[in-house]
């Protein structure tokens, strides 16, 4: 994407970004919470329209094209594993697994029941397929969702947000599928997180975006040698630095000289 | 004061903007109709879900309103010695105004609000998007075989309620009040209209259906994704829909029911 | 619940439909009398006063109905109504039939009432009844009335 700018009523998102995603690489997009990461996937894949700038996938303009190429596009090149895992609540996991299967090619039912089964073995879910997601925990739909995403062998994985909120045990499986399938399927990975950890030990690169901006970008060895303070104090997970702890107020004996004179009143 | 009118303003603008947006919205969901056919199963399991579940509140409905009905239209035309126009009276009451609107303000209650929840909990949940991101358009995929369904069960609907009525009524004054059935039906078969009475009223149905379903469906779609907000667009499905069609009536009345 | 039961209740549904609308069409609007079209002939009279008849208004003989009004015009060169009467075919009726227009009860709505004459022919589609008794305008019965009466006073 080359200056790529979005605003959502007043707030001014993005400013001016330039990013390479590589192919059959791992990039990782990282930053503090709120700062419209999930946005970035959304323009990456064309449901948001930016105020200025060009997002090309595949060497094509995402925005301009016609809404049937642009759905084109998706089916061809994207999967996308959301936050929640976005599973359609009504269908059983080998269904919504089978959806983009059904849907988008003339398969037998037979052929189809065999790309579902290999899908849900990449995930470690094949016993479970025929669960429905109301009755799966959050890190077993996300792995069901990432099956989905994979079905149609797409050559960019756009994950948002995988880590966020998932025990220990959970993390490191998805850590795991992540850098296995990136490597064996040859496929181009979207990473978007705020778990550096998770995310730095797979990424073959790193983008750090922060007030709209790119503050850094590297390699993760880069990154964590980096000279901004600001970089060090995200990447360490440290409690102070450039972001303060404090949110700011008047000085502590300010406020409780006034807390007291309100209740002598 | 400056404030107030400048809220005023917004408030204004922000209306139209749902209008134009709803229009636009109508204006896909028709073009996406013709998928709704290569797949008629979608259909089906709506027309089950619209329909089939709101049947029992419209025989139940019909039936009292037949009922209640021929008892009133006894009493006032007791007085006139003309009590065998009973019949008359349910039938087109029925047919022109009540059955319609009745199955109009039913159907925005039950049915409307249920879309519109399940439609604003699938935004809220990300399945929408998840969808465009697997190349389907929800458009095709949910929201136009609902509106279909929508304006297909109305009329059925619409057409069981005036029946079960009319035969509510045929009850009353038959085993109530003691008329005589060849009279009721006769009297029915005379006076009341296939064109002017029964299809006016079928057509009433028919654009009752296609607004109250639009409005269910575009406000789902249209929703904030957050609890209260789900909350606030199934209750302006509710009300927009009932007021739709009590607006409607009067236009569609004045436009067919004139001397 | 799966697909085969959901289509045969939706299929229940519509069904339970159609039968309400054959339902209502038949027994509750005249649709009936509409299939009477195929055998029906047309025959005209002229009225000076119609009174409240409309179009559709019932045409009846001895009581029962045989037919309908089917087109009500003015014709400006006699200055009279022009009817013009749907006769089911089953009915034949001498030339020389007389047609009123009548009350059902004292203030119900108004039909043509036809009395049969004698002759030996009998009318044919396009026909025209001669002999018509135009609609009481009740004004005018009223006004005859205190007008008769103030005769006699005066005679008196």
């Amino acid at each position: 994407m080359r200056g790529l700018s979005f605003s959502r009523g007043n707030r001014v998102i993005f400013d001016n970004i330039d990013m390479d995603i590589r192919q059959g690489q791992v990039t990782a997009i990282m930053g503090p919470s709120g700062t419209g990461k999930t946005t970035l996937l959304k323009l990456i894949g064309g449901q948001l329209k930016p105020d200025a700038g060009t997002v090309h996938v595949a060497g094509e303009n995402v925005h301009q094209l016609s809404p049937t190429a642009l759905y084109d596009l998706r089916r061809r090149t994207m999967g996308m594993l959301f936050q929640s895992g976005a599973l359609l609540t009504d269908l059983s996991v080998f269904d919504n697994v089978a959806f983009p299967l059904r849907e988008h090619t003339q398969l037998p039912e037979s052929a189809i029941r065999h790309l579902v089964l290999l899908k849900l073995e990449v995930v470690g879910l094949r016993g479970a397929r025929d669960l429905m997601p109301a009755e799966l925990s959050g890190g077993m739909s996300r792995r069901v969702a990432l099956a989905r995403a994979i079905a149609l062998d797409p050559e960019m994985i756009l994950y948002d947000e995988p880590f966020t909120g998932q025990d220990p045990i959970s993390k490191g499986v998805l850590v795991k599928l992540i850098h296995d399938m990136n490597h064996a399927l040859g496929m181009t990975s979207v990473v978007v997180s705020h778990d550096v950890d998770e995310a730095a030990s797979i990424s073959d690169y790193i983008y750090v975006i922060s007030g709209g901006k790119v503050v850094e970008h590297g390699t993760p060895m880069n990154i964590k040698h980096s000279g901004s303070d600001w970089v060090k104090q995200f990447m360490g997970g440290l409690a102070d630095g450039p972001v303060p702890f404090h949110y700011s107020s008047q000085p502590m004996m300010d406020d409780l000289m006034a807390s007291s004179n309100e209740g002598k009143k | 004061m400056f404030n107030w009118l400048q809220s005023i303003g917004h408030r204004t603008f922000d209306r139209f903007s749902r209008v134009g947006r709803g229009s636009l919205f109508l204006w896909q969901c028709l073009l996406s109709l013709t998928y709704v056919f290569t797949k008629p199963i979608l259909l089906i399991r709506q027309l089950y879900s619209v329909g089939v579940q709101t049947l029992l509140i419209i025989l139940v409905a019909g039936l009292f309103v037949g009922m209640v009905l021929a008892l009133q239209a006894y009493i006032v035309l007791v007085d006139f010695g003309a009590e065998e126009s009973i019949s008359l009276m349910v039938s087109l009451s029925i047919l022109r105004e009540l059955g319609p609107v009745f199955t109009g303000l039913l159907f925005a209650g039950r049915a409307g609000s249920a879309l519109t929840a399940e439609i604003g909990l699938m935004k809220s949940t990300e399945q929408l998007s998840g969808m465009e991101m697997m190349a389907v358009n929800p458009m095709k995929y949910i929201i136009a075989p609902r509106f279909l369904a929508g304006v297909i069960s109305v009329p059925l609907l619409t057409a069981i309620f005036m029946a079960v009525a009319v035969l509510g009524g045929y009850f009353v004054a038959i085993e109530m009040l003691g008329q005589y059935e060849g009279v009721f039906w006769s009297q029915l078969q005379i006076k009341v209209d296939f064109y002017e009475d029964l299809m006016n009223g079928m057509i009433k149905s028919l654009v009752f259906g296609f607004v109250v379903v639009w409005i269910a469906v575009f406000e789902g779609y249209d929703c904030v994704p957050t609890s209260e907000g789900l909350g606030q667009a199934t209750t302006r499905t509710v009300v927009h829909g009932s007021l739709a069609v009590l607006g409607l009536d009067f236009l569609l009345t004045a436009l067919m029911f004139n001397v | 619940m799966n697909t085969r039961n959901l289509e045969i209740t939706v299929g229940a549904f519509v069904v339970l439909a159609i039968l309400a609308m054959v339902m209502l069409s038949l027994k509750v609007s005249n649709l009936a009398s509409y299939g009477a079209q195929g055998n029906v002939y047309e025959i005209q009279a002229q009225f000076e006063n119609i009174g409240g008849l409309k179009v559709r208004s019932p045409v009846s003989a001895g009581g029962v109905r045989v037919g309908k009004v089917a087109d009500i015009s003015y014709n400006n060169e006699q200055f009279t109504a022009v009817v013009t009467m749907q006769l089911e075919g089953a009915y034949k009726f001498p030339l020389d039939t007389s047609a009123s227009i009548l009350t059902a009860g004292l203030l119900g709505e108004q039909y043509v009432g036809l009395e049969p004459g004698g002759d030996e022919e009998y009318l044919v589609q396009g026909g025209e009844i001669e002999l018509t008794q135009s609609a009481l305008v009740l004004e005018r019965v009223i006004g005859q009335f205190l007008f008769s009466k103030a005769q006699e006073k005066q005679g008196e």
